[in-house]
C-alpha cells in the first residue's frame, strides 16, 4: 500500500515538474533506434524495394515475377523441406519427449537429453554440416561401415547427402532437439490428477490419450512444429555450407542473388526476401496463436 | 458384512509404511471422514480405494466384490481431488458426460444426465463454460457433478475444499453434504480441517503416522478421546499437570487447588502426576450447580476476538484458557485480576503420556 | 509391480543414436588424417593454419564487441522497462523477437541494401558486423536480463538505493548490474557461441570470421573440416555447460536459438 502511494507521489511530482507530460518513454529510444537501424529499416527497405523498378518507379512487376518456374521451384523446396522436418522432428521430438519426462526413466536420461538438447539446438550451420558430412557423407563413418560391415552401399543405392532427404536427415539434428526442449515443460504440465481423474471414470491409458492428453497438449505440438517450420525455412548456413549451392532453397537463391546478379534484377530479388519475410510472420503469426489457446486453458 | 470393508490394509512405500493395520467397514450411505494431520496415511487410504496405489497387503472389498486388485478405471468410484482436475480442453458439460461418454451411452441420455446434474449444483447455465472461466467453488460443484455423473458405489472426496476460500469452504461443504444425503451414497472424504469432519460425517476415522487412532461419530470423538493424539488434534484443549491424592474418589490436586475428576484412576496410585485435559468451553465464571470443581489463579492477558473474548490465566505451575461471550453488558476479567473458574467435574479429560503443561494444538 | 518401460527406452536409444553417432563420426573422422592410426594430424594442420588464428581471432574481438555495446545497450533498456514503461514491455519484447522472423539471409541482404549506398557507406566498417550480431543477441540478453530482473524486484532496490541518496549511474553499475552477473553471463555465453559459429552474415558482408574460414576449409579440405567442428562443438558445448553451471542447471527456454 504505501509503496503505491510513494509511487503515485512519485508520478505527481514527475508530471508536476515537467509541465504534466511523462518523458519516460524516451529511455527506451536508444533501444529502438538501434534496431531500427540494423534489422528494421533494412528489412523495410527490402519491401519498398520489393515495389519499385531499379529506376525507383512503384511497380507490382517484381510480385508478379516471383511466378517465375525457378522461383516457385525454390520456394516449394523450401516449403517441403521445411514441412518433412518439421513433421518428423516434431513427431520424433515429441515421443522423445514424452519417454523422457513421462516414461519412468531414470532422472539422468532426462537431465542428460535436456542439457543435450540444448546443445544440438545450437549447434546448426558450418559445424553441423561438417558433422554430417563425416558421417553420412561419401567417405563418411557410417557410409564407410555400412558398406564395409554390412556390404550396402548407401551412394549406390540412391541415398546422397547432398540431396533433398540429405539435408532434411541434418536439419532434423537441430529440429528435433527444439522441439524435446519446448515439448519437455508442457509434458511437466499435465497434471497427474488429469489421469487419475480420466482412470476414475472409466478411460484406459489409450482413451485418456486420445480425449484429454493429446488434446490439451495439441496447440503446442501444432504450434511448435510451425515453429520449426520456419526455423528450417530461414535456414541458410547448413544447407549452404553442405551442398555449397546445388539445391535450388530459396535462402540459397538469395544469396546466390547478393553474390552475383542470377536474376539480373536485384528488385526481384529485394521481392523474394519480401516472401520469405512473409511466410516466417504467418508461421509465427500461427505460433502466437496456438499458444494463446493452451495459455487460456491452462490459466 | 458392510458395503465398503477395509481388511487389515497395509501399505509400504520404500521401506517407509504409510499405512498400517487399516481395518473398517463402511456401511452403506455412510458419510465417514479421514481425519489427521498431512502424512497421516489418509490420502493413501483413500488412493488405495480408488485404485491409484495398491496396498502392500490387505484387501478391499464394495459390495462383497474384492476389488484390491482391479484397476482404477474398472471400479466405478467417484473421485473429486482437492486441485478439482476438471479436462480444462472440455466445456463443462463435456467434463460431467465424460465417464458416460467412455461407457459408450447415447449422447441424448448423457444430455439428459448432465443437465439434470447441473440443476444438482446449481449451475443450471454454465454447461458451455471452460473450467478455466468458473470460480474455484464453481469448479469443484463440476468436479463434484463429473464423480456423480457415472453412478458410483463410492464417492471419494480428497481434500476437496482445501483450495478454496473460508466463506465458501462452509457454504460448499453443506451443499456436498445435502448432495450426498439426496444420492444416498457412500462417501468417504479426507480432511485436515477438524470442523469440517465434526460437522459432516457420519463417523470419522482419526489417523496419525498410518495408523487408526480412533473411529466413532463426532461426538465420540470429540467428548471421548481415547488417545492424547485425538484429543489434541481435536478442538482445542487445556492440559493440566495434577497430583492424584485419592485413585478410589477420583480426587486430584492441580497447584495444590483440589480438583475432582468423574472417571475412575484405578490404575493410578496416590501421588503420581497425571495429566488432565479441559476443553477451554467447559470452564466458566460463574459456578453452576454441580460444578464443584474452583481453580484460583491470576488474569495473565485478555484477547478480544470478536464474538468471544479468550482469558489467559496462570496458576502456580500450570496455565489455562477460556472463552467467553462478548455479551454487551458483561464485565470483562482484566489483566492482574484474580480470578476463580469453574469446570464440571464430567468435563475432566485424563490423558496419559508427556503433553506439555498447557497446550493449545 | 513396475512394468518393463519398453517404448520409452526404444526411443531414448534411438534418439541417443542419432544425436550422438553423428558426434562420434565426426571425432573418429578428424583422428584419421594419417593413414591407418589414430592422432592429432588434422587438428595440428588446422591449428597451425594462420588463417584459423586471424578468423578465430577477428570473430572473438566481434564476439566480445557484440557482447559489450549489447550489454550496455539492453540491461538499461530492459531496466527501465521494468521501472518506469512498463506499458512498452510487449513492443520492446516484439522487437527482440523479429531476429527470430528475420532469415539471415534476409536480414544481410536488407543491411547490404541500405548500407552500400550513400549517404551511409557502412559495409566498409565492422561496426555493421557487430551491430547487425547486437540484434542478433536481442532474443537471447533481452530474455536472460528480463528473467534476473524479475527475480529481482527492481522498484524496491532501485527506492533502496535512492533513499539512500545514489545516483542513476550508481544504482545501475553498482546496484543492478551485480545482481544480474549470474543472467548477464547466461546471456553473454550463448551470444557468445551463436557469433563464434556465424555464417551468413560474416560471408556476405564479406570478413574474414570463424564461419567462413570453416566453410572455406570445408570445401577444400577432407580431415581437416571434422577437427573444426569438433572444436566449434567444444566451444558450443562449453558455453552452454558454462551457462548451466551458473544458472544452477537451470537449463531450457533461455537456450533454444534459431537455425542458422
Amino acid at each position: 500500500m504505501s509503496q503505491l502511494v510513494q509511487v503515485e507521489a512519485q508520478t505527481a511530482r514527475m508530471q508536476v515538474g515537467r509541465r504534466g507530460w511523462d518523458w519516460s518513454w524516451l529511455g527506451v529510444i536508444p533501444f529502438f533506434a538501434f534496431a531500427v537501424a540494423f534489422l528494421i529499416w533494412p528489412c523495410f527497405s527490402l519491401v519498398l524495394g520489393s515495389f519499385q523498378d531499379p529506376q525507383g518507379h512503384w511497380t507490382l512487376a517484381n510480385i508478379r515475377d516471383l511466378g517465375q518456374p525457378f522461383i516457385l521451384e525454390a520456394y516449394w523446396l523450401s516449403i517441403r523441406i521445411s514441412l518433412v522436418t518439421a513433421l518428423v522432428g516434431g513427431i520424433f521430438g515429441f515421443l522423445l519427449a514424452y519417454a523422457v519426462t513421462q516414461g519412468g526413466l531414470p532422472r539422468f536420461v532426462r537431465s542428460g537429453f535436456l542439457s543435450f538438447g540444448g546443445v544440438a539446438s545450437n549447434f546448426a550451420g558450418v559445424p553441423l554440416a561438417l558433422a554430417f558430412i563425416a558421417t553420412l557423407g561419401r567417405t563418411g563413418l557410417v557410409t564407410a561401415v555400412l558398406k564395409t560391415v554390412f556390404g550396402i552401399n548407401i551412394y549406390d543405392r540412391g541415398f546422397n547427402l547432398y540431396t533433398f532427404w540429405g539435408l532434411s536427415l541434418t536439419y532434423l539434428y537441430f529440429q528435433f532437439p527444439l522441439m524435446l526442449l519446448i515439448m519437455a515443460p508442457a509434458l511437466d504440465g499435465l497434471k497427474r490428477e488429469w489421469r487419475e481423474a480420466a482412470e476414475n471414470l472409466g478411460a484406459t491409458s489409450g482413451e485418456y490419450w486420445r480425449y484429454v492428453a493429446l488434446p490439451i497438449l495439441m496447440p503446442s505440438i501444432l504450434g511448435t512444429m510451425v515453429l520449426l517450420f520456419g526455423n528450417a525455412f530461414g535456414a541458410q548456413a547448413t544447407a549452404f555450407a553442405l551442398t555449397g549451392g546445388s539445391l535450388n532453397l530459396t535462402t540459397i537463391l538469395i544469396g546466390q542473388q547478393i553474390t552475383g546478379d542470377v536474376l539480373h534484377n536485384p528488385n526481384l530479388g529485394y521481392a523474394l526476401a519480401l516472401g520469405m519475410v512473409v511466410v516466417m510472420a504467418v508461421s509465427i503469426g500461427l505460433y502466437t496463436l496456438l499458444q494463446r489457446t493452451t495459455s487460456k486453458w491452462l490459466r | 458384512m458392510a458395503f465398503l470393508e477395509l481388511a487389515d490394509v497395509r501399505k509400504v512405500f520404500n521401506q517407509s509404511v504409510a499405512v498400517e493395520h487399516f481395518t473398517m467397514g463402511i456401511e452403506p450411505g455412510e458419510f465417514v471422514s479421514f481425519l489427521g494431520p498431512s502424512g497421516c496415511g489418509k490420502t493413501t487410504t483413500l488412493r488405495m480405494v480408488a485404485g491409484f496405489e495398491r496396498p502392500t497387503s490387505g484387501t478391499i472389498s464394495v459390495g462383497g466384490v474384492d476389488i484390491t486388485h482391479r484397476p482404477a478405471n474398472r471400479r466405478n468410484i467417484g473421485m473429486v481431488f482437492q486441485s478439482y482436475a476438471l479436462f480444462p480442453n472440455m466445456t463443462v458439460a463435456e467434463n460431467i458426460g465424460f465417464g458416460l461418454k467412455l461407457k459408450h451411452v447415447d449422447s441424448k441420455s448423457i444430455a439428459q444426465r448432465v443437465s439434470h446434474l447441473l440443476e444438482v449444483i446449481n449451475l443450471p447455465d454454465k454447461g458451455g463454460r471452460y473450467p478455466a472461466q468458473l470460480s474455484g467453488g464453481q469448479q469443484q460443484r463440476v468436479a463434484l457433478a463429473r464423480a456423480l455423473a457415472i453412478e458410483p458405489q463410492v464417492l471419494l472426496l480428497d481434500e476437496p475444499l482445501s483450495a478454496l476460500d473460508a466463506k465458501i469452504r462452509v457454504s460448499l461443504r453443506n451443499e456436498i453434504r445435502a448432495i450426498q444425503r439426496q444420492f444416498g451414497i457412500t462417501t468417504i472424504y479426507v480432511t485436515h480441517d477438524q470442523e469440517e469432519a465434526l460437522s459432516l460425517s457420519d463417523r470419522i476415522v482419526v489417523m496419525s503416522n498410518g495408523r487408526v487412532e480412533q473411529i466413532g461419530t463426532p461426538l465420540q470423538i470429540y467428548t471421548y478421546p481415547q488417545t492424547t493424539f485425538v484429543a489434541s488434534f481435536v478442538g482445542t484443549l487445556n492440559v493440566l499437570r495434577a497430583k492424584v491424592i485419592d485413585p478410589a474418589a477420583g480426587r486430584i490436586t492441580v497447584d495444590d487447588q483440589p480438583v475432582m475428576v468423574a472417571r475412575s484412576l484405578a490404575q493410578h496410585r496416590a501421588g503420581d502426576m497425571i495429566n488432565v485435559a479441559l476443553r477451554p468451553e467447559v470452564i466458566g465464571l460463574d459456578g453452576a450447580p454441580g460444578t464443584i470443581n474452583q481453580l484460583q489463579g491470576v488474569v495473565e492477558q485478555v484477547t478480544f476476538l470478536g464474538g468471544t473474548i479468550r482469558t489467559q490465566m496462570r496458576f502456580a505451575s500450570n496455565s489455562l484458557f477460556f472463552d467467553m461471550f462478548n455479551t454487551p453488558n458483561g464485565k470483562l476479567p482484566q489483566t492482574g485480576q484474580t480470578l476463580t473458574v469453574t469446570f464440571p467435574e464430567a468435563s475432566c479429560l485424563l490423558i496419559d503420556g508427556p503433553v506439555g503443561t498447557s497446550a493449545t494444538v | 509391480m513396475k512394468k518393463v518401460a519398453f517404448w520409452p527406452w526404444l526411443w531414448v536409444v534411438l534418439g541417443g543414436l542419432y544425436f550422438l553417432l553423428p558426434l562420434y563420426a565426426t571425432l573418429d573422422f578428424s583422428l584419421r588424417a594419417k593413414r591407418g592410426v589414430l592422432g592429432l594430424t588434422a587438428y595440428a594442420s588446422v591449428l597451425h593454419n594462420p588463417k584459423f588464428v586471424q578468423t578465430f581471432a577477428f570473430s572473438l574481438r566481434m564476439a566480445v564487441f557484440t557482447i559489450v555495446v549489447s550489454i550496455l545497450l539492453m540491461v538499461p533498456t530492459v531496466y527501465w522497462v521494468h521501472l518506469r514503461v512498463p506499458r512498452l514491455r510487449p513492443m520492446v519484447e516484439f522487437v527482440t523477437l523479429l531476429p527470430f522472423v528475420v532469415p539471415a539471409i534476409v536480414h544481410v541482404f536488407g543491411l547490404i541494401k541500405t548500407y552500400s549506398q550513400p549517404p551511409l557507406v557502412l559495409v566498409v566498417s565492422p561496426a555493421l558486423l557487430v551491430g547487425a550480431y547486437v540484434v542478433l543477441s536481442f532474443p537471447y540478453m533481452y530474455r536472460a536480463i528480463d528473467t534476473g530482473l524479475r527475480a529481482l524486484d527492481v522498484r524496491t532496490l532501485t527506492e533502496a538505493a535512492q533513499s539512500l541518496g545514489a545516483g542513476w549511474g550508481t544504482i545501475l553499475f553498482r546496484v543492478i548490474l551485480p545482481n544480474l552477473r549470474v543472467a548477464l553471463l547466461s546471456g553473454a555465453f550463448l551470444t557468445f557461441s551463436i557469433v563464434m559459429g556465424e555464417l551468413t552474415l560474416a560471408l556476405y558482408l564479406a570478413w574474414p570470421a570463424f564461419g567462413p574460414f570453416m566453410y572455406q576449409i570445408g570445401q577444400n579440405r577432407a580431415y581437416e573440416p571434422a577437427a573444426l567442428a569438433i572444436i566449434s562443438l567444444a566451444l558450443t558445448w562449453l558455453s552452454i555447460g558454462l551457462i548451466q553451471l551458473f544458472g544452477r542447471g537451470h537449463a531450457g527456454q533461455a537456450q533454444i536459438a534459431g537455425a542458422k
